[in-house]
Formats: C-alpha cells, structure tokens, sequence
C-alpha cells in the first residue's frame, strides 16, 4: 500500500505545472474572476486568483479570451465496457442473475475505449460507469423481463489513465438496481409492442417485491452475523458486495420515472436504511416536495428526451430541471448511454433554455455530480487542493458552436484528439 | 365568365390580410443575417429586407430583440406514421407501397415537431429492405386532416436501404422464425438492384413498344415496376439510406449503369470519405450531425461530415430520423460549425435550403425569398443558439404554433384531464383496475395513472 503510493507521487512529480493565466475563472464554487490566473502544480489546483506570480519552471497558458471551466461530468453512461452497442462481444453490460452485488463494472473497463477521448473533446473529465444500460425514453419503456435486480455497481471514471485503477475516482461509486415496477406494455425492436395483462404484470411486480424485501432482509441478517462473529459464519461474496450499502457509504441508484416508482423507491430506501440517488427522474408530479426534504439527489432523465406522456406539455423534459431547482432538489445531468456522451453540456443547455438558471445548471454538471457520487472532495469545482481536472473553452461551452480549446485531467493537459479528428484530417486531406 | 372570375380573385386578394414582422433579425439562409422585416400574404412571402413599407391594413408583429428563420426542413422523419406500418420488409423490393397510405394526422409528434421549429418533414418507408416504398412529404399542420397534411407540388420519391438493415433479414435469429430473406450480404444488394432495374427496363420497353403500336396488347399494369420505371425516367427521387463508403460507391456506379442520379444518400456516415465521387455523380448527402458508435457500419461516423463534404462541393444536409432529434434541428445544424467550422449561414442552410434543394422542392421552401411559402420561425434567441426556442410558427403564413397561446393554455388542459380522469374513476372503477388505463397510446405502466 504504502509502496503503490509512493509510486504515485513519483508520478505525479514528473508531470509539468501550468501557470493558465488571463482568463475568465468560474469556480462554480465561488464568484467568477475576471482575468484570472490558476496555478497547476503536481496534479492539482495551488492558486487560484485575480493575479498569481509563476513559480520556477512553470508553463505558461496564455488564455487571454478563454474561460476556465471545471471538467463536466455524466452521471450514466457504458464508457468503457461497451463500445460498439449492438456488438453484442463489444458489451460487458447486463450480467446474468437477480442478485448480482458482487458484479464491478470497473474491473470490466478498457481504458483504450475510444469513448474516453471523443467524451474529452467535449470538456467532459469524469463519467459514471453503470454495469448494464438503464432502459430510457419517452413512453412506453423496453422490457425489464429477465434483467437482474441487483445489478451490480457503478464506478466513477476520470477520463485519463492507463489502467482501470488509474482511472477510477471511486471503483464503486453506487449500487445499480432495477426496482420493480408494473409492466403493462412494453416496446422493443423488431418485435414491437407487447401488452401483458395487468394482472400478470402485477403478478410480476408483487413477486419481485418480495425477492428484493428478502433479499435485503437477508443482507442485514449477515451483516449481524458477520458482526457478532457467530462461530457458524461463512462468509458470502454476494452477501459481502452488499455491506457498504448497508453501512450507507454506496448509494442504490434506482431509476425511477414517475411519481409512484419514485414514492415506492423512497419508501424501500427509508426502511431497509440506505441511501438512495433516484435516476432518469422524469415525472416526480407529487414526490417532488419529498425529494428536496428528504434531501434526495436525482439525476435527471435527458431534457432533450421526448416526453413521456402524449398529453404532457412539449416542453416538459427540456423544463424538468428548472422545476427541480425551484424546489431544492438537487440534481444533476446524464446521457444514460455512450453515443451521446460528449453532448452533456448541450443537455444542460437546453435546460438552461427552458428556464434553468446558468449558475445552477453549472453546478448540476461538476460539483453537485462530484458530490452525489461521493467524489466532491476531489473535483468538480476549482477550488485549492483539487484535483486540477478543468476545462478552457473560447466561450460558453453550454453554446454548440463553442470550442474547447485545452483539457486538463489531473493536472495534465490532455490531447483533444481522437479517432474521429485523425479521420478527419486524413479525408479533409484527401487529393 | 372571365371578368368574374377576376373580380372574385380581386376581392380574395385584397381580403387576404398582409402580416410584416418588423425590425426582427431575419435568416434567409441564402443571405447573412440583417435587422429587418418579412411580409407575407396569402400563404406566400411577398417582400423582405431591411426598410419595408408596411401596406395600409397590414398586421404587424413587433419582432424587436426576436429572430426570424425560414422553416426547419427535416429530410429523414418517421414521425405520423401507424403504429409500426413504416417496413413493408417481407419482400426486398417493395416499391409497389406508399406511405402515404398510413400517415396518421394525430400523432402528437407533429405538434412536438412544429414547437422546435419544423415546418416540413419527408416521411420515409423503412430501411429494412434493398428497395422500399414511396416517400411522402407533409407540412405540420396539426390539427388538420390526412390529407391536408401532404404538401402540395412535392415531389415524388422511393426509400432504397444499403448495408446491415437490408441484409439483416438474410441472417435470420430464432426470434424471426429462422426464416431467411435474400440478401443476407452487401453483395447481394447490389444484385437485388441490378435484378430489378434489369426487369424495369424491360417492362419500360414493353410500354413504349405498345404505344409505338409495336406490341398488339399493353403489358399487364405492374405497380412495382411502375415506380421504378419512374426512377428510370428521373420522375422519382431516390433516397437511398446508406453508412459506409463502399456500399454508397456501388450503388453510384449501379445508378450509371442503369442511367439514372441518386438525390441523397441518407445517413451518409462515411460521405466525408468519397465526398469527390458523391460530387461527380450529383448525389446529395443528407445524415446526422454526430451519432456513432450503435452498430459497425457507424463505427467511422465522424461529426466533421457534413464540413467535409460540403468544402468538397456536396450539397449537405441534417436530418434527425428521431421524432425527439427531429425538435432541436437547429442546434444539430450548430454542430456543423463547432466539427469542421462551417459559417452560421451555411450551417443554418443545412436544416433549411439545403435539404430543399435535396427534395427538389427549392422553389417553394427552404429560404425567405419572395414567392416562397410562408414558412417561418420567430426565435427568442439566434436560431442556431443552444437557447433558441421557438415563439411563433408559421406554415403557409398561417400561425400553428405560438409558445405564449400554449403556455396559457396548459392550466385549462390541466383541468379538463383531470375531468375527464375523475369521470373515468367514477364510471368504470372495476373495469380500470382489470384492464388498465385506457388510451390508444396509453401509458406503459399502471403507475402513470397515479
């Protein structure tokens, strides 16, 4: 431990130091800085201010007319274990079993995905990485029949590193589980829709009910057991991944539509005593008031989604996250796939567009998501002591045509080239 | 007669209110942005510039601070289509079918569409089969009929399919029943083409020989044939939905063999690649702005396309394929400056004037000129903005949508389902909970009713 650390510094020594100067600051955290400088210096933030002398040795970043970010994070993606969607040998989502604790989607991460640098071209620093897709879209959804419950945990990535290790901020930043909901009609492709008869389908629901009750129940009694140190323990993999959910230190991240599966996952949450970050909220109705004093965090369903219903307003989505602001939720923003990774910063334009006020919707995008997911101590904002994990864009990077000009990710400045950008300049060049 | 006749006419023009949207900053997305006004009367732009007079008993809109741009055009929409009716895939050559025959005037994605700016779609048939159906063009015109939705003097076009969609029923899964349907190879594609151009042609020659008095019977009407012989004959536009470059050159080269040009490669993902070739047979390049990544044919899609392609002399554009893309076509033509660094006019032309000229429909849409439909879009913000939305609407210079009149109108919506929900609850309580919610497209789950 102690050796591996030591390395680590090492490392870190050799990289250089920025001195990123005449630029527009946004901490997020704190007011802007007009001509502002930031002082990079092993990996992190060690000045921040209107006027900053350079130290010995340091780079400078001349960023006259540029504006310093923090990285952006997306709260829901694959990135790293899938890369081609429909290849089904390109996907190391949805493992098999109802009951998959155990199941870590960072040691299943290829840190060569080219995911990771098309993300970065957009000013993106950090993704959560979910172990199996959360089935998204207006209307009715895609079948949850014969997905797991339990589905594993998440792992927050910084989007630089050469293995897997590198680049977890946090290997297990959230439990993933598909909470039981009554499933009338379904869509899918190519079979197309599917009805089930409600008493079927809540059949279904009452069953899985009961499995996720026992199986939590089931959970805590090991945990006694473990505790008390019975002579007859034995200890259980599945049973042992569930403990630091238990002890409330991994959240369950449940996704949950509408107002009933957001009130059942809430009330789940409160009597088996663990916490709780609701996904791909899109219609809270009434649970909205409960989310802000429960202190409940929400990602958001993509304000650029359709909405759900026929009869909604046509803006709804685009609308949701002003109207979770105005009630003191906090929330932040995700794609919920890998496609559409880099379009982060445009989700949050749209909310901005529709009502959501620009300071908010910078924080929704860094240090809230930093925070949600357990990581806020170590970036998310531009603060002294973080990480030096930002962003220098030529405008407001929620405005498409805005270019991110430099990224740095601990500190390095990163190349915003990739697969992509090659491929352009080869046929741009093409005789 | 005629003297009435032109009196009527008089008396229908002079009551045909002139409308002038005043000292907006108006996008005609042939010429750069200028502060000014667009007028229009009867369904048609009659002036634009910068000093307008407003004619006496005209209808002025202040569009102070606001921004003016023509229509949003989607070229690629499955949007007011029936249920799943957009694939006639049981046979790869389907040309015989029409959309038209299931276009669904209720589809509130219409409505969804017109709020983010878009005044006409192309309604493709499916990509499921080599050569699909025949294409229909709609304006959004919600609220009206089937047949009030079809744009008058469209052109005629047909869907044909390259790469993984077509062939994929040639690798039948044992969810298809195990049954194969040729092709199951891009190499059988291009045969599926060259098979049915070859019958085409002869079916073509047997109609002129009959009318030449060379054949003493017509051939029996074949309507599978008929639209390919009107492909033949350059009447019908062909769309040909495609991802990789190699399979887009042998449908080029298949076209010149058979003597005709292809209007657009849909998708058109690795156009950037063969850009010169695309320039050199004419063929448009119509795809999306970033996808990547779904199947392998996207793997090189790269969102610089569109730039390249259109530095190289291909007429680009970008459409959605997405009822949800489809409202926000114009921060997707956005992309295009920020991948590739196209002008503001020229990615605006990319959801505008291009995509008309791709249909062939240029005379009558895609720009603010004089003459042309009045098809408008006022924005709060610069169209291409990630903060622009849509305030006002206007199709044939009728106004369809207006995000105040929607907004104000949202309590008494409000009130009325709610109506209608505490009716439901009072009539059927019994037959609710047996058999769900009701609707036509109602929601998924029993949850949404609470």
């Amino acid at each position: 431990m102690k050796y591996s650390l030591l390395l680590i510094a090492a490392l870190a020594s050799a990289q250089d130091s920025y001195l990123i100067r005449n630029a527009t600051i946004h901490p997020v955290t704190g007011p802007e800085i007009a001509n502002g400088s930031l002082l990079i210096e092993n990996g992190k933030i060690t000045g921040i201010g209107a006027k900053l002398v350079a130290p010995k040795g340091v780079k400078i970043v001349e960023a006259k007319g540029m504006h310093a970010w923090p990285g952006m994070i997306n709260c829901a993606t694959q990135i790293g274990i899938s890369e081609v969607s429909s290849v089904r040998e390109t996907n190391d989502t949805n493992e098999i079993g109802e009951f998959i604790p155990q199941v870590r989607a960072v040691v299943a991460v290829n840190p060569e995905t080219e995911h990771i640098p098309v993300a970065r071209a957009n000013g993106l620093t950090a993704v959560l990485t979910l172990p199996a897709a959360i089935a998204t879209g207006g209307g009715p959804g895609a079948s949850t029949a014969g997905q797991s419950i339990v589905r594993g945990q998440a792992a927050m990535l910084r989007l630089d590193g050469w293995t897997w290790e590198d680049l977890a901020l946090s290997q297990s930043a959230g439990m993933l589980v598909r909470f039981p909901a009554i499933q009338t009609v379904t869509f899918a492709f190519p079979a197309g829709r599917t009805e089930v008869p409600y008493a079927e389908a809540k059949r279904r629901y009452d069953g899985e009910m009961r499995k996720i009750d026992e199986f939590f129940e089931k959970c805590r009694r090991y945990q006694q057991a473990k505790k008390a140190a019975t002579p007859n323990f034995q200890a259980d993999v599945q049973l042992e991944a569930m403990l630091p959910v238990l002890e409330g230190r991994t959240p369950l991240l449940i996704a949950a539509q509408r107002e009933r599966g957001i009130r059942e996952a809430i009330d789940f949450c409160e009597k088996h005593k663990v916490k709780l970050v609701l996904m791909d909220v899109r219609k809270p109705g009434a649970q909205l008031a409960r989310l802000a004093e429960k202190k409940i965090p929400v990602i958001v369903g993509q304000p650029t989604d359709l909405p759900m219903d026929e009869d909604d307003d046509y803006d709804a989505a685009y609308a949701l996250p002003a109207v979770l602001h105005k009630a003191g939720v906090k929330f932040a923003f995700a794609t919920y796939d890998n496609q559409f990774a880099r379009n982060l910063p445009f989700e949050a334009g749209y909310a901005v567009a529709y009502g959501l006020p620009m300071d908010a919707a910078w924080k929704a995008l860094t240090i809230d998501a930093a925070e949600i997911f357990g990581v806020g101590e170590m970036t998310g904002s531009l603060e002294k002591g973080k990480s030096a994990d930002l962003l220098l864009s030529d405008g407001d990077p929620l405005e498409v045509r805005t270019q991110i000009k430099m990224l740095f990710i601990r500190g390095k400045n990163v190349s915003l080239e990739n697969r992509q950008t090659r491929l352009y300049q080869k046929y741009l060049a093409r005789p | 007669m005629k003297w009435i006749i032109i009196g009527l006419m008089a008396a229908v023009l002079s009551a045909q209110e002139t409308t002038v949207i005043q000292n907006a900053t108006v996008y005609t997305a042939t010429k750069p942005a200028f502060v000014g006004s667009v007028a229009f009367s009867g369904g048609k732009i009659t002036a634009v510039g910068d000093k307008l007079i407003v004619p006496p008993g005209a209808k002025v809109v202040d569009g102070t601070g606001l921004h003016v741009s023509p229509g949003i055009i989607d070229s690629h929409s499955h949007i007011a289509v029936q249920g799943f009716g957009v694939n006639e895939g049981s046979v790869s050559v389907s040309s015989m079918v029409q959309i038209r025959d299931v276009l669904d005037s209720e589809d509130i994605a219409i409505y969804r569409a017109l709020a983010g700016g878009v005044t006409t779609a192309n309604i493709l048939h499916g990509s499921a089969n080599a050569i699909g159906g025949n294409n229909q063009l709609i304006k959004m015109r919600w609220g009206k009929t089937v047949g009030e939705l079809i744009m008058e003097g469209g052109t005629s076009s047909i869907k044909f399919a390259l790469g993984e969609n077509p062939k994929r029923a040639g690798n039948p899964t044992p969810q298809s029943g195990g049954v194969a349907r040729y092709p199951a190879t891009r190499m059988g594609v291009e045969d599926i083409y060259r098979q049915a151009f070859t019958e085409a042609r002869a079916y073509q020659k047997s109609l002129a020989d009959f009318k030449a008095g060379k054949l003493m019977m017509a051939p029996r009407r074949d309507l599978k044939l008929e639209a390919l012989v009107e492909v033949l004959e350059g009447k019908r536009l062909v769309h040909c939905h495609a991802y990789r470059s190699d399979e887009m050159l042998m449908m080029m080269r298949v076209a010149e063999e058979f003597g005709f040009r292809l209007a657009t490669f849909q998708h058109v993902q690795e156009g950037y690649k063969i850009a010169k070739e695309m320039a050199l047979h004419g063929v448009a390049g119509a795809g999306f702005s970033d996808w990547w990544s779904y199947k392998m044919e996207v793997v090189d899609g790269i969102p610089f396309n569109m730039a390249v392609m259109t530095k190289k002399g291909v007429l680009a554009g970008i459409n959605s394929d997405d009822a949800g893309l489809m409202r926000r076509l114009n921060t997707e033509a956005a992309k295009a400056m920020r991948y590739g660094g196209l002008t503001e006019e020229q990615a605006l032309a990319l959801v505008t004037i291009n995509p008309a000229k791709q249909m062939k429909v240029d005379h009558l849409i895609g720009s603010i000129e004089p003459g042309k439909s009045a098809d408008l879009v006022v924005w709060n913000k610069p169209p291409l903005s990630s903060y622009a939305v849509p305030q006002k609407v206007y199709i044939d210079g009728n106004l369809y949508f207006e995000r105040d009149r929607d907004m104000s109108d949202r309590a008494r919506r409000a009130a009325a389902k709610k109506a209608l929900e505490d009716q439901l609850k009072q009539e059927a309580p019994a037959e609710q909970k047996k058999g769900g919610p009701p609707g036509r497209r109602g929601p998924a789950n029993e949850e949404s009713g609470q």
